[in-house]
């Protein structure tokens, strides 16, 4: 989109809630950016429909008091992001005002910081030489990000190739001091500083392909890791009716993941969950660098009570972040929480423009977004041969906790994991609630993934993971019958049958996130735990009556939970295996 | 009725609708609240010249020919230390006979507090109720509903919560009280001896229902004056939000807008998260904790009014009768608040969660194993235990009758898992059950 020099201007002519009409003297972009004047508060909007010289903007912020034939300025831009060294560790709102800027205790209205700082100098390093050729996404140099290597690139919005011509010496600059000059494929020189911008909506395509993911990214969450693993770059969501554990659970993937930078937009959410993730991040140790947790961490929160058209943008804004780290070689997690606000903001601006509505009142082009949204996730090559992933897990809320609602099902088409969370298993409070069975990994099933088990955890893993979810099935099914035929109408080995699952159940699926042990297990443990269970398996016990069965399996259910909650292999953890073992002697059959 | 000078009357109607009315003015801003026929009304649509109105109570008798007047300002309320223990109808006008409120005006509907601003709650609230306290604590700066069916008693329970709690003051958001309710609360907080720290914004049955609407942010503008300016802990009752919502159902069908899932409009989730999303500790030491009631009809929470209320509190909690002991207990199943983490284990006993989920998941066993009786199946040795332990759970627990110390709750859990199970039965920590299990 080309900046034309005179900007266009406007008045407002009509207003319904955060939809403003705009009469407008000039041309107009659909989605560019404008501001409405309101006795000097300039609130921000986008353009979302025009008819004639009628634009229809939807604002950010609040149009109390906003009157017919209040002035408007257009940008000629897209809704943008600026991207530069300072975005780790920042909290931003859903259009990439970072929060901690703004004065006083409750939001103002028109009020917009600056995403990074002006002033602050980094410690630049060459990459790049003279004379080497470049394309969009090419690395100059880099900074320190906090730990990070940040990379600073080619603006991605330049296009053909890109010669460098100079490029300053090692040394300490702010963002806006020239770091380099390039030569476009005209001759043009081109200074460039450490800043670009990007428009959220449209997805960085700067790198060189995009393969299938092959690759398991680490959660620390055996019922994830173990039975429903999810792909670095891959992308997954986790519907789930309230109450059943998906805040928890997206925060112990945050917390866990093995990723060098955590995303987090917070969209339409509850406040009091992101202010936990803002106290709560800055104190937690990051198990992998041994700093804290927040310094490799975003977050992008627009909470429920704000702004419903912000909270729209926001989930573009932390995609469009993930990208740029993406682009600098990075492993990204993105967690939006959740996908169904979105979707609802989505719906009431359709709504007041008086759309004719698809299913449930939602626009018609609902899937398509999501899936659009979804596919900006992914591992890629980078042009110089490095990679870089985002792998990406959105929440969605389904009303009523119908999964037939059109946005799950929509998200259900675009995402390859799916993590059913379980009201019956939250009602027992076997946490977490995902439904072992119902809940599927297509990437379990790629043959580059399975190979990539093979070699790194156990040359026989996925026939274990197969027989571990028969295990569960069959436990699930004789579990019908005893109900049906009860307990004494059954054969004995039905109950043991049943009981093998119920270990399988509490040991492996179940995991306490509260527990300083147990909520993160590594894969090495989790090899270690899922053999013991099938080993149990396999042995034969024998029972007198059906009633010795379950008091039996309890007291192993009890010692191995016990495990769980020590340290691997520790002193603690072998007493608890020591029992466990004359415990499975005392019944085994010979 | 405040008017000021040089206000330009307006008399032509264009457009009447049982909730609105439309007409050709100027200079109108967006949300500007107006006199139309010496009612309240506020500015809800304005295309060009054509300003619509919502009337709150209602058109019926409206002429075209009526007197608009233009306030110029939005809905306000005046706040100072003399709100304290008045009652005032959803306008904010006295309807105790006392005299009017000198104090500052203030918008209600106001902005959102900056989430880095605030502050993540800490502090826990007891009420003596186990089914609150051991199961569901709750903490300062929470939004938590009671999911209810209209026959149980939430008005009574709410207002025992209230009058325990420690607040400095109670406000009261009444939508669609019956009289008789409305009494009742009057009557509670007085014979407390409450009064003077509590503030209360009624909207009766025999009010028109529009009205309501304003009640959350005029309850809640108070809150904020108390809990920001008087840096007190402020707790905030509203009860019925199910008819709040239908308030807003009613409102948007007038202005022809689709509806969504259950002909609740669109934006339900919003309008509802606006209000719930005030609750919030703040870093001065103020806080508002804001305890609802929603209604539901035979026990369907996949209503949306429900469904959405649950996606923007922090938990609920369902009350419900157990028939075995013919009490009215807290479910524990179905209750739950979200930031009992932040201080069960830590503010209270270090065994509180353990003891806490174990007794759940015992009673899900007696759950079982009752629905194994009620098949006309033979109990286990463990099936019997588990109803048994059931019966004395909810007895002495989880019925809202209860009134005592979370150590005491805790330690009640330990002799009733004394009383029916063995200890490896029970899955708790080894460290917990050496230092708590009773010595026999």
């Amino acid at each position: 989109m080309e900046k034309t020099n005179k900007m266009t201007k406007g008045t407002v002519a009509g207003i319904i809630a955060n939809l403003v009409f705009v009469e407008v003297d000039g041309p107009v972009h659909q989605n560019e950016i404008c501001y409405i004047d309101l006795e000097g508060t300039k609130l921000m909007a986008e353009v979302i429909k025009v008819v004639g010289t009628q634009a229809y903007v939807q604002v950010f912020e609040s149009t109390r008091g906003l009157k017919v034939n209040d002035t408007v300025e257009f940008t000629g831009h897209m809704l943008e992001v600026t991207l530069g060294p300072g975005i780790l560790s920042k909290n931003y709102d859903g259009l990439q005002n970072d929060l901690d800027k703004m004065e006083g205790v409750f939001l103002k209205r028109g009020e917009h910081t600056n995403p990074l700082e002006d002033d602050k100098k980094w410690e630049f390093k060459p990459l790049a030489k003279t004379g080497d050729v470049l394309e969009a996404g090419g690395w100059l140099g880099e900074v320190k990000e906090n730990w990070m290597p940040h990379k600073i690139m080619i603006p991605f919005k330049f296009e053909g190739k890109y010669t460098v011509k100079s490029l300053t010496d090692a040394g300490k600059y702010t963002i806006h001091d020239t770091i380099a000059v390039v030569t476009d494929e005209k001759g043009k020189d081109i200074n460039l500083t450490m800043i670009q911008k990007w428009p959220v909506k449209v997805a960085i395509k700067a790198y060189k392909e995009k393969p299938r993911p092959f690759k398991l990214l680490e959660t620390g969450v055996r019922v994830i890791d173990t039975l429903n693993p999810i792909a670095e770059g891959g992308t997954g969501f986790i519907p789930g009716p309230f109450g059943t554990g998906k805040t928890v659970l997206q925060h112990a993937l945050s917390k866990q993941a093995e990723a060098d930078m955590i995303i987090v937009a917070a969209c339409g959410e509850r406040a009091n969950e992101v202010v936990e993730i803002f106290t709560e991040f800055p104190e937690l140790d990051d198990p992998r660098t041994g700093r804290k947790l927040m310094e490799r961490t975003t977050i992008i929160a627009n909470t429920s009570n704000m702004p419903v058209a912000a909270r729209e943008a926001s989930v573009y804004t932390a995609m469009t972040i993930a990208e740029y780290y993406r682009a600098m070689g990075l492993k990204i997690l993105l967690l939006a929480d959740s996908t169904s606000r979105w979707a609802q903001a989505l719906r009431e601006m359709s709504n007041r423009m008086e759309e004719l509505p698809g299913p449930d009142a939602f626009p018609m082009d609902l899937p398509a977004i999501i899936s659009n949204f979804y596919s900006r996730a992914g591992f890629t090559y980078l042009n110089n041969g490095e990679s870089g992933s985002i792998t990406f897990i959105g929440t969605v809320s389904p009303a009523g906790g119908n999964l037939k609602e059109p946005v799950t099902e929509s998200t259900k088409k675009a995402a390859r994991c799916f993590y059913a969370l379980s009201q019956q298993r939250a009602d027992s409070k076997r946490y977490p609630a995902i439904d072992p069975l119902e809940s599927y990994s297509k990437y379990a099933e790629y043959p580059e993934l399975e190979e990539y088990f093979r070699e790194n955890i156990d040359p026989e893993w996925p026939e274990k993971i197969s027989l571990a979810r028969d295990i569960l099935i069959r436990s699930r099914e004789v579990s019908e019958q005893i109900n049906i035929l009860g307990d004494d109408g059954v054969p004995i080995e039905y109950h043991d049958r049943f009981w093998k699952g119920e270990i399988i159940d509490f040991v492996i699926l179940q995991q306490d996130a509260f527990d300083k042990i147990d909520r993160s297990t590594s894969l090495e443990r989790q090899k270690y735990m899922l053999n013991w269970v099938l080993d149990i398996y396999h042995t034969k016990f024998s029972f007198e009556s059906f009633e010795d069965v379950g008091s039996y399996f309890k007291r192993m259910i009890n010692q191995m939970k016990q495990m769980n909650y020590s340290e691997f292999e520790s002193d603690k953890f072998k007493k608890n295996e020591k029992e466990l073992n004359s415990l499975i002697e005392e019944r085994k059959a010979e | 009725m405040e008017t000021k000078a040089f206000q330009k009357i307006y008399t032509k109607i264009t457009q009447i609708t049982k909730a609105t009315c439309s007409l050709k003015a100027t200079g109108i801003g967006y949300e500007e609240m107006a006199f139309v026929h010496g009612r309240l009304a506020q500015v809800v649509k304005i295309i060009g010249e054509d300003v619509t109105l919502q009337i709150f109570s209602g058109t019926e008798g409206v002429p075209t020919n009526a007197e608009v007047i233009f306030l110029g300002r939005p809905p306000v309320l005046k706040v100072s230390e003399e709100l304290s223990g008045r009652f005032f109808n959803a306008y904010g006008e006295p309807i105790d006979g006392g005299p009017e409120i000198e104090g500052e005006e203030r918008q209600i509907g106001g902005p959102s507090v900056n989430p880095v601003r605030r502050k993540q709650p800490s502090e826990f609230i007891p009420t003596g109720i186990a089914g609150i306290d051991l199961n569901n604590a709750i903490v300062t700066g929470q939004k938590i509903p009671f999911f209810a069916d209209p026959d149980q008693p939430y008005n009574e329970v709410m207002a025992m919560v209230a009058l325990r709690a420690d607040a400095d003051k109670i406000i009261l958001g009444g939508m669609g009280l019956t009289n008789d309710d409305y009494l009742f609360y009057k009557n509670v907080f007085d014979n407390a001896g409450a009064l003077d720290r509590i503030i209360s914004f009624v909207n009766t049955t025999e009010n028109p229902p529009v009205e309501r609407l304003l009640v959350p942010d005029m309850a809640l503008t108070a809150a904020e004056y108390f809990a920001v300016d008087k840096k007190q802990k402020v707790l905030v009752l509203l009860t019925d939000m199910t008819l709040y919502a239908d308030a807003l159902s009613i409102v948007s069908n007038r202005m022809d807008q689709i509806p969504s899932k259950d002909s609740m409009p669109g934006s339900l989730y919003s309008d509802l998260a606006k209000i719930y999303e005030k609750a919030v500790q703040f870093p001065e030491g103020g806080s508002i904790t804001i305890i609802a009631v929603t209604t539901l009809s035979g026990g369907d929470i996949t209503h949306a009014i429900l469904d959405n209320t649950g996606y923007i509190t922090e938990g609920q909690l369902f009350i419900r009768k157990d028939t075995d002991i013919g009490k009215v207990i807290v479910d524990p199943f179905r209750s739950l608040s979200r930031l009992k983490q932040l201080v069960i284990g830590t503010k209270t006993r270090a065994d509180h969660p353990q003891v806490m989920n174990a007794a759940i998941r015992l009673y899900a066993d007696a759950a079982n194993a009752k629905t194994k009786q009620e098949n006309g199946f033979d109990l286990t040795d463990y099936d019997e235990r588990t109803l048994n332990f059931a019966k004395d759970y909810s007895d002495k627990l989880l019925a809202i009758d209860v009134n005592i110390e979370v150590d005491q709750m805790l330690d009640i859990g330990w002799n009733l898992f004394n009383k029916h199970f063995e200890p490896a039965e029970v899955g708790i920590k080894q460290e917990f059950v050496d230092q708590y299990w009773p010595k026999n």
